[in-house]
């Protein structure tokens, strides 16, 4: 049998920074102020249902655009010359390093009236508000997560082996069957990973509607910020619920693949 | 619809192309017909997979048609061609189980569901995986997964298989099966089989024809009985079964002469006293007392290979191998008789045997006894004789002049070895720069197909004045 030593020090770390806060949070979400037993924390929690919704709604309108970018755009990065693939990846990742608040300064500047966008679509005549609604938000999150969702696609795809493109053409495909029959099925591990890691963090996400969005754009990640300063308890129910959505929505995500492309 | 005399299928007009500047396929012809097993044979870079990519639609030729059955089909994609391939890596869909990748071909041409069954049922019991539906392709071995990329090519229905080094990644044994397994499944279902290798063995097991290529032209053509007993230069003789090549000399008519001796032969056409190869089988030689011999020579060594022995004989400088039932011993002296039948003659591979230059001196220096000259593009340097700026000048280098330069610094920079073929005594290798061809000779191996420096010796060489310096 396998030493199982060397796994200590990380399954420390696992019980300290992993276990412990969530049998944490599962203790204050079902006890109230003074540490008793109680249900107040949920009710009061399900008081935020529409946010909920909505922030689920955000989430997967923000996924589902991203992946309709990301997809042709990965494909189309395979296709390219080894050198030039090399360029697009670091362009799309250079943002990255920039700090993500920063990053939403910038589209608030963008898009503020008597901004960049807001003046030059003055002078075409066409005038409007381009911040502080729902659309805001989305652009926001869909450029905050098209990374993610870019990334694990293009590493999928340019494993596939281009021989079996060639055998499908062979064997009768067009261009599109090629896609329906090799490319896309081959490239639904990439998919996966790329919605798990758009979806899962852009659901519990703050500030980007803070920032971008209107009055009604909050979203639960902003919900848990603010109430976590006065009550605790009502917090980590609200964080609980997430998890379980989120561990839900996931457990959906795997019967569609692989369990290595969720984890 | 007219049909030629053998019912050509396929058949490639001039085909000529190049990637990155250099000629992958020099205008070759070829013509394929119907029902035949044709293997296309050479060493890695001789254009063999290229040709098939050709017919398979995945390449297209810089110039030159390609016709199927009488239909010109250049420009046509893999998809719409009547044609199937079997990859050298199998390429079957990771995605896919057996059942559905050897019903991929056909569910594209939406046949029913009930007929896609009966047809993939039956065509993976032709290819012996009769019950394997259901598994995951990575899951088998990889004969197995050789005959699923055999019966997803074959269920199509194609006119042609198209079959790319298909049993390259088998260990031995089970390639040898998969041979006679494929041409048994070729008689069975009476289609065409292009079949590319770089196995001399296989081509001869399976084939009806053989193509043997090298360096992007066809060498020969032939049955694997003429390809081996008739081969028709050194290249040919030297890839195909084991040969003693040596240079001869044709005296006259069904008269030739090698190591000395002018032996009786049954070739003609060559002309008077001209400078040929020689094949002689090492199967085709009998050993006899030394005065009985046409050619004597002493043993120098022996090895018993369970049919026979084969032993290699030392005939003055040069090393001749026999294959014989019979045994002499290491060290005595043997005589050697072959039947003028079994003595074949073919045309030396190059026209020339030494290499001839003909340069005008760009520079020159009497104190060190040099000069300089241009040749494909480069400064090539020769010490040991001098010449004046502007003279013309023939230099004669004969093949043991040239040499490959270990160090990596040649006078020519990248010269690309196109055979190496070996002469009892030396190895004679034919090389392809830019403009022009060369022989050189060499006791050490090459790889054929790579690209070295060449160096000269000039000390070997000798020059000739054809036009001195005209002063202006």
């Amino acid at each position: 049998m396998k030493s199982r030593k060397p796994s200590i020090p990380y399954i420390i770390w696992m019980v300290i920074f992993t276990m412990i806060p969530i049998v944490m949070i599962g203790y204050t979400a079902f006890t109230d102020k003074n540490g008793n037993f109680s249900l107040v924390s949920f009710s009061k929690a399900f008081q935020y249902t529409d946010v909920f919704l909505k922030s689920l709604w955000i989430a997967l309108l923000s996924t589902a655009i991203c992946l309709f970018i990301s997809y042709p755009f990965a494909y189309m990065i395979t296709r390219m010359k080894a050198s030039s693939q090399n360029t697009v990846i670091m362009l799309m990742m250079i943002p990255m390093w920039m700090n993500f608040l920063l990053r939403i300064y910038a589209w608030v500047t963008l898009l503020q009236n008597n901004g960049p966008i807001d003046m030059a679509l003055s002078l075409l005549g066409i005038n409007g508000t381009y911040i502080g609604n729902f659309s805001a938000v989305v652009l926001g999150m869909v450029y905050e997560y098209l990374p993610f969702m870019v990334l694990p696609i293009y590493t999928v795809m340019s494993k596939i082996d281009p021989g079996l493109i060639e055998a499908a053409q062979d064997l009768g495909s067009n261009n599109y069957s090629i896609f329906k029959n090799v490319l896309l099925p081959l490239s639904v591990p990439g998919i996966i990973s790329g919605i798990t890691m758009v979806f899962v963090p852009s659901a519990s996400t703050f500030l980007v509607a803070q920032y971008l969005g209107g009055p009604n754009d909050i979203m639960i990640g902003d919900i848990i910020d603010k109430i976590f300063w006065t009550d605790q308890n009502t917090g980590s129910a609200i964080s609980l619920i997430l998890m379980i959505l989120i561990f839900i929505f996931l457990i959906i995500m795997n019967l569609f693949g692989d369990e290595e492309a969720i984890a | 619809m007219q049909k030629s005399a053998k019912n050509t299928i396929v058949s490639l007009k001039d085909i000529f192309i190049k990637f990155d500047g250099e000629v992958i396929l020099n205008h070759i012809n070829l013509d394929i017909h119907v029902k035949e097993f044709v293997t296309i044979l050479g060493p890695s870079g001789c254009g063999k997979t290229t040709t098939l990519r050709i017919i398979g639609g995945f390449v297209e030729p810089d110039s030159g048609d390609v016709f199927f059955d009488g239909k010109r089909i250049n420009g046509t994609p893999p998809n719409k061609r009547n044609v199937n391939t079997v990859f050298q890596k199998y390429s079957l869909f990771p995605h896919l189980n057996v059942f559905d990748n050897v019903a991929f071909g056909l569910k594209l041409k939406k046949m029913p569901k009930d007929e896609i069954k009966k047809k993939v049922t039956q065509m993976l019991a032709t290819v012996d995986l009769k019950g394997y539906e259901k598994r995951a392709v990575s899951k088998l071995s990889g004969g197995q997964q050789q005959r699923v990329a055999i019966a997803r090519a074959l269920v199509c229905d194609p006119a042609i298989i198209l079959l790319d080094e298909p049993l390259g990644a088998l260990d031995l044994k089970l390639r040898k099966s998969m041979q006679l397994e494929l041409k048994e499944i070729q008689q069975k279902t009476q289609k065409t089989f292009i079949y590319v290798t770089h196995d001399q063995e296989e081509a001869l097991t399976m084939s009806d024809r053989v193509v043997v290529m090298n360096n992007g032209v066809i060498e020969q053509i032939g049955t694997p009985e003429d390809i081996y007993n008739e081969p028709v230069n050194a290249f040919v003789a030297d890839f195909i079964g084991e040969a003693n090549i040596l240079n001869g000399t044709m005296i006259d008519d069904c008269r030739v002469k090698i190591l000395g001796k002018e032996l009786e032969c049954v070739d003609k056409g060559f002309g008077k006293n001209t400078p040929v190869d020689v094949v002689i089988r090492p199967e085709d030689i009998e050993i006899t007392s030394p005065e009985e011999g046409q050619l004597k020579g002493t043993v120098v060594n022996s090895t018993f290979k369970g049919v026979h022995y084969e032993m290699s004989v030392m005939c003055g400088k040069c090393e001749i191998i026999i294959q014989s039932t019979k045994c002499a011993e290491v060290g005595s002296e043997i005589g050697m008789r072959v039947i003028p039948f079994n003595i074949q003659i073919m045309n030396k591979m190059l026209p020339f045997y030494n290499n001839i230059i003909e340069a005008k001196v760009t520079n020159s220096s009497e104190s060190e006894n040099t000069f300089e000259f241009m040749l494909e593009g480069e400064t090539i340097t020769a010490k040991g004789r001098y010449f004046e700026p502007g003279t013309h000048v023939k230099i004669t280098l004969p093949p043991e002049a040239l040499s490959l330069a270990g160090n990596g610094v040649g006078d020519l920079k990248d010269v690309y070895i196109e055979s190496v073929v070996y002469k009892g005594e030396h190895n004679e290798i034919i090389l392809e720069s830019d403009e022009r061809k060369w022989l050189m000779t060499s006791d050490t191996d090459e790889q054929v197909a790579t690209y070295v420096p060449l160096s000269f010796d000039f000390s070997k060489a000798s020059f000739e004045v054809i036009d001195a310096v005209k002063e202006d």
